[in-house]
C-alpha cells in the first residue's frame, strides 16, 4: 500500500513537471514559429538598419509572414544586408515588392514591412529585394529639419 | 609569520583534497548509474523523497515571486507607458533566471540538506559499513538512487515554478492591475523564444540539480561521523550549493545570452 502511494505521487509529480514544460512550450513561448520552419530566403541591402534585430518580424500589410534570417555588413556595397527567411506559403511577392523598416509601438521594435508591387515576376528564393528604404534615425530628420529651418 | 603561511597552505591542500575526494566520487557514483533503473522501487522511493515533497514549496514560492514581479515590474513599466509588456518581463525573468536559480536554492535547502544529513547519520550510525559487510555496494544501493532522483527532479521543479510564477503574474497583473489579459500573454509569446530561453532555462536547471545533488550526498559521505560534523555537513552543503548555484548561473548566463 506504501508503495503503491509513493509509485502514484512519483507519476503525478513527472506528470506535472512535464505538463509545466509543455505549458512553457506553448502558452509562454513562441514554439509555434518554429513549425512552420517551411521558409524562402530572399536578400535585401539597405543604407542603415537602425535598431533592427535578428528574429524581427516580417508584415506585409500588417500580416506576419516571416522573419529576419541574418544580419550582416556588406564591405563591398557599403550596406546591410538583411537575410529574409518568408514563408513558403507566402510566396506570391512580386518581384519588384519594397521592403521598409518601419518601428512598432512605443518600445521601439523595429520590423520590416513588405510593400507589393506591380511585376508579373514573382520573388524567388535567393533573390535580391532591389527597392528598400532605411529606418528612420531619429539624428538624421532632426539634423534636416533644422537645416530646413536655417535656409528659410 | 611563518605559522600563519602554513596553515594557509595546509588550508588550501586541504581543498585540493575535498575536491579529489568530491571527484572520485562523482565518478563512482556515475558507474553505479546501471543500479537506478535495476533497482528501480529505490529510485521510486528517493524521488518522493527528494521530489513530491519539494512540490508544496516549490509552488507556492513560485505563486508569490511571480506576483511580486507582476507587481514590480507593473510599478516600473507603467511609468514608460509600457504596462502592456508585463507579460515578457514576467516570463523572461522567470524562465531565463528566477526559475532556475530560486528552484536550486530552494532545492538546496530542502531537499539537499535532507540528503545530507540522511547519509551523514548512516555514516554515523555505520550503516553504510554494515551494507558493505553485506556485500551490498552503498554506491549501488543508497548514492545512485539519490544521486538520479535529485538530477531528475532539479528539472521538473524548475518548470513547474516557472509555470506557477507566470500564471501569479497573470493574477496580479491581470487580476488586480488590470493589464489586458490577451496583451499579457501575446507579450509573452513575442519575446520569449522557445530555443533561446526556455530551452536556456532548462540546461541551467539540469547543471544546477546535477550540482546541487552532487554536494549533498557528497557532504554525507564526507561528513565528520559525530552529531557535530553531521550539523556541519548539512549546513555546509546549503552554503556551498547556495555559491556554486550563483557562480555557475553567472557563467551560464554569460555563455548562454552574452552574445546579444
Amino acid at each position: 500500500m506504501k508503495q503503491r502511494f509513493l509509485e502514484v505521487s512519483v507519476g503525478l509529480f513527472v506528470l506535472l513537471g512535464i505538463a509545466a514544460l509543455f505549458y512553457l512550450a506553448v502558452q509562454v513561448s513562441n514554439i509555434a514559429e518554429y513549425r512552420d520552419s517551411d521558409t524562402y530566403e530572399v536578400l535585401a541591402y539597405f543604407d542603415n538598419i537602425g535598431g533592427l534585430k535578428v528574429r524581427a518580424p516580417i508584415t506585409v500589410s500588417g500580416v506576419r509572414v516571416g522573419r529576419v534570417a541574418d544580419i550582416a555588413y556588406d564591405p563591398e556595397r557599403f550596406q546591410a544586408r538583411v537575410t529574409l527567411a518568408i514563408q513558403s506559403d507566402h510566396d506570391h511577392l512580386p518581384a519588384d515588392t519594397q521592403a521598409s523598416i518601419f518601428t512598432a509601438g512605443l518600445l521601439g521594435e523595429q520590423y520590416i514591412g513588405l510593400e507589393p508591387g506591380g511585376d508579373f515576376e514573382m520573388l524567388q528564393a535567393g533573390d535580391e529585394i532591389l527597392f528598400t528604404q532605411s529606418a528612420l534615425v531619429l539624428e538624421n530628420m532632426i539634423g534636416r529639419f533644422l537645416t530646413n529651418m536655417s535656409t528659410d | 609569520m611563518i605559522d600563519f603561511l602554513a596553515g594557509l597552505g595546509r588550508a588550501g591542500l586541504g581543498w585540493f583534497a575535498v575536491l579529489g575526494r568530491a571527484s572520485m566520487f562523482l565518478g563512482r557514483v556515475l558507474l553505479s548509474q546501471d543500479a537506478v533503473l535495476r533497482r528501480f522501487s529505490l529510485t521510486v522511493a528517493e524521488l518522493y523523497s527528494v521530489g513530491v515533497r519539494s512540490l508544496l514549496i516549490i509552488v507556492v514560492s513560485g505563486l508569490f515571486v511571480g506576483m511580486v514581479l507582476g507587481y514590480q515590474g507593473y510599478i516600473t513599466l507603467v511609468n514608460f507607458g509600457a504596462a502592456e509588456a508585463l507579460g515578457g518581463v514576467v516570463a523572461l525573468s522567470l524562465v531565463r533566471e528566477l526559475g532556475p536559480v530560486v528552484t536550486a536554492l530552494l532545492f538546496a535547502g530542502r531537499a539537499g540538506s535532507a540528503l545530507t544529513a540522511e547519509i551523514g547519520l548512516m555514516k554515523a550510525t555505520e550503516q553504510l559499513s554494515a551494507l558493505e559487510m553485506m556485500a551490498v555496494d552503498p554506491y549501488r544501493r543508497v548514492f545512485a538512487p539519490r544521486f538520479f532522483a535529485g538530477f531528475v527532479s532539479m528539472p521538473l521543479l524548475a518548470a513547474l515554478f516557472s509555470a506557477v510564477g507566470v500564471i501569479g503574474g497573470y493574477l496580479v497583473g491581470v487580476g488586480l492591475l488590470g493589464v489586458d489579459s490577451g496583451s499579457y500573454f501575446s507579450q509573452m509569446q513575442a519575446v520569449t523564444d522557445w530555443r533561446e530561453d526556455v530551452v536556456s532555462g532548462v540546461i541551467k536547471s539540469v547543471v544546477f540539480g546535477f550540482v546541487v545533488t552532487w554536494i549533498a550526498v557528497f557532504q554525507g559521505v564526507d561528513a565528520e561521523p559525530t552529531s557535530e560534523g553531521i550539523s556541519r555537513a548539512t549546513t555546509q552543503t546549503v552554503v556551498v550549493s547556495a555559491l556554486a548555484v550563483l557562480g555557475l548561473d553567472f557563467i551560464l548566463t554569460g555563455l548562454m545570452f552574452g552574445d546579444l
